[in-house]
């Protein structure tokens, strides 16, 4: 767990946002491997149900908890791949009207999505939206 | 009965976003209407459901409800105190007035209001959750969106201050996780109720430390606070209202919650606390000093207002916390009017930069008297709500003999005067400059790259800029108005405010509800 918070840091302390993305994997795989061990399960047996004393086994509940907080952690993971996308494209700039995601025949399932979608389309309407303006 | 009502904050939004997620992708055009009826339904049920449960919980009752039927210790738990009840109120009230104003500025096109209705009901959530895990799943849930919302109309700063604004919440979301699995670990509990005091045992308390380390962050106390001014300076003017009501706000009521529960108010930290209020309370107001933009200053004084309420934590007496609660109220509502005010001036005139307007006093009347009231409102003159607040902040401090704070109270007052005055000189007052006036000023500046083209392009597309409709001013007038009203007729609240701070005094009826079968 310190090697993945070293990790973690030294990433996350890098230049390049692709760099940070790392570390925080890292650093959240880091809590969670915390998170787990909370519930003891370097010194109890395995908690399935009706399997076991129930106080010999560790505790299930953080490991709901982790369940939970990976699925946070993924949902973010790739937010932050889609913003390193957008600002890789060089178009970062690009249309910047919100108007796009709904015009789109084929919007994105979530908001999510938003930065690389607008990098798709900057193509079409790349002019920067206040340049024409007298 | 009010029990089975906690549900309706969490579940009427996200029900509703969800909805209407899944009918733009039927519909693509014209649904901004369905949108907008929508979104002010689910949050005008949880407006009315927040006062049901301020009357409920004023009258010595704390609806719980533990969902799912989960026994103690496991199930999920909501609960409405004062305190939570009277915030729940004030911030759906503040998603009302913001949903308002996007639908002004033309910004809740495309998925502002299903975010916007996502992140609501993370800060509900949060404010009813009696579960440290909770806090932590419903903080994300406000966040997520918050970080869509913030880059979602796109631009090359606005993704730098996305960029900044992720990683500092994410960091501070991994630290807040890693401070509740060590107090699970410590404790083998999660539950606030449970956790009553805990923090008594050292242990316990290092753990409970690492969560207010992390509250912190997500506050904006000062040294914790330089990704605020920064990523809100470049959100849209709707999205900024929606944040600055919301999220630096949970952080506060996160902290007050957390201290008076699971440290039950341990002075020998107060000092502490105390410290990060005055240092916050003076570091944004002078950052506020320099700054260019009335955006911008706003956003810096953002963080000089949230000082005064956690000087309001740090005295932990009834009439501190009170004093403090009082302030937050206020403030939600004095901020957001300025910040649509900001706004209006932005997409009417294409900059909200100082040296670049003049002379809008004359042009536009509404506009300035809303601002001068809620400015004035914010700096604390009589007999406007920020008044009442500061007055019993200080009384509260000097009750305590803190003369640092009260100091601290007074000079930043000043100091907020000062800038707010360089505000008002700089839009408002200035003789307009001949014909075109401001309106040529903006157009001269809009031929540099400007900051916030895109959403400057979705009001005035290509025509010369008309001015602030009236329709983007009306919100900001209505919480102006209320501000009057809250500082004359300030009685209701303070007596709700007192009621809150002392279920944070004494926390017995709060833990008692929580764990309670």
């Amino acid at each position: 767990m310190g090697l993945l918070v070293a990790g973690g840091v030294w990433f996350v302390l890098q230049r390049g946002m692709l760099q940070v993305v790392f570390g925080f994997v890292l650093l959240s795989h880091a809590v969670n491997v915390l998170m787990l061990s909370a519930g003891g399960t370097d010194r109890r047996g395995v908690p399935f149900v009706g399997r076991g004393d129930p106080a010999a086994t560790a505790d299930p509940l953080p490991q709901a908890f982790v369940l939970t907080a990976i699925v946070i952690a993924f949902g973010i993971t790739v937010y932050l791949l889609a913003l390193v996308r957008a600002e890789r494209s060089g178009d970062a700039d690009g249309p910047g009207d919100r108007g796009d995601l709904a015009d789109d025949p084929a919007p994105a399932s979530s908001g999510r999505s938003a930065p690389a979608q607008q990098k798709v389309r900057a193509g079409g309407a790349g002019t920067h939206p206040t340049g024409g303006a007298p | 009965m009010s029990a089975t009502l906690l549900v309706v904050p969490v579940a009427a939004p996200l029900a509703a976003a969800g909805a209407l997620v899944l009918a733009a992708r039927r519909a693509p055009g014209g649904f901004s209407l369905l949108m907008r009826t929508v979104g002010w339904g689910a949050t005008s049920l949880v407006l009315v459901v927040a006062v049901v449960l301020l009357a409920a919980a004023l009258d010595g009752g704390i609806a719980t409800l533990r969902l799912g039927g989960w026994p103690p210790g496991i199930a999920i738990v909501l609960v409405a105190d004062v305190l939570s009840a009277v915030l729940l109120a004030v911030t759906s009230a503040l998603v009302l007035a913001s949903l308002a104003f996007a639908a002004a500025t033309g910004e809740d096109e495309g998925y502002f209001v299903p975010l916007a209705l996502v992140l609501s009901t993370g800060v509900y959530g949060a404010l009813l959750t009696g579960d440290l895990f909770n806090l932590f799943v419903f903080v994300e849930v406000m966040l997520v969106p918050s970080y869509v919302l913030l880059v979602a109309a796109g631009g090359a700063r606005r993704l730098a201050a996305g960029r900044r604004y992720l990683a500092v919440n994410l960091l501070a979301s991994t630290l807040f996780l890693a401070g509740v699995g060590l107090l699970y670990g410590v404790t083998g509990t999660v539950n606030l109720g449970e956790l009553a005091g805990a923090a008594s045992v050292p242990a316990v308390g290092v753990a409970g430390a690492v969560l207010m380390v992390a509250l912190a962050v997500k506050a904006a106390v000062v040294p914790l606070h330089s990704w605020l001014p920064g990523s809100y300076a470049a959100a849209g003017p709707a999205v900024v209202v929606l944040f600055s009501g919301l999220l630096t706000k949970v952080g506060v009521y996160a902290l007050v919650r957390v201290y008076s529960v699971v440290f039950d108010g341990d002075q020998r930290w107060l000092w502490l606390i105390m410290a990060a209020g005055v240092t916050t309370m003076v570091v944004g107001v002078l950052g506020a000093v320099g700054e260019g933009s009335m955006r911008s200053v706003l956003t810096f004084h953002m963080v000089s207002q949230i000082g005064y309420m956690v000087v309001g934590l740090a005295l932990f007496t009834t009439a501190g916390l009170a004093a403090g609660i009082f302030f937050l109220v206020q403030y939600v509502l004095v901020k957001a009017a300025l910040l649509m005010c900001a706004g209006a001036v932005e997409v009417g005139y294409g900059t909200d930069e100082l040296h670049r307007l003049r002379g809008l006093g004359r042009r536009e009347p509404a506009l300035a008297v809303a601002f001068g009231i809620s400015a004035l409102a914010l700096v604390g003159v009589p007999p406007l709500s920020g008044f009442v607040a500061k007055l019993y902040l200080l009384d509260a401090v000097l009750h305590e003999a803190h003369y640092v704070a009260a100091a601290a109270i007074a000079g930043v007052s000043f100091l907020t005067l000062t800038s707010m005055l360089k505000v008002w000189n700089a839009v408002f007052t200035q003789p307009a400059p001949g014909p075109g006036g401001p309106g040529a000023a903006a157009a001269a500046g809009a031929e540099e790259p400007a900051r916030h083209g895109a959403h400057v392009a979705v009001a005035a597309p290509a025509g010369p800029r008309t001015g602030v409709r009236p329709v983007l001013v009306a919100p900001a007038v209505v919480l102006a108005a209320l501000a009057v009203v809250l500082g004359i007729w300030a009685e209701p609240l303070l007596t709700v405010a007192e009621e809150a701070a002392r279920g944070l005094v004494d926390t017995t009826a709060y833990v008692t509800a929580v764990t309670s079968p």
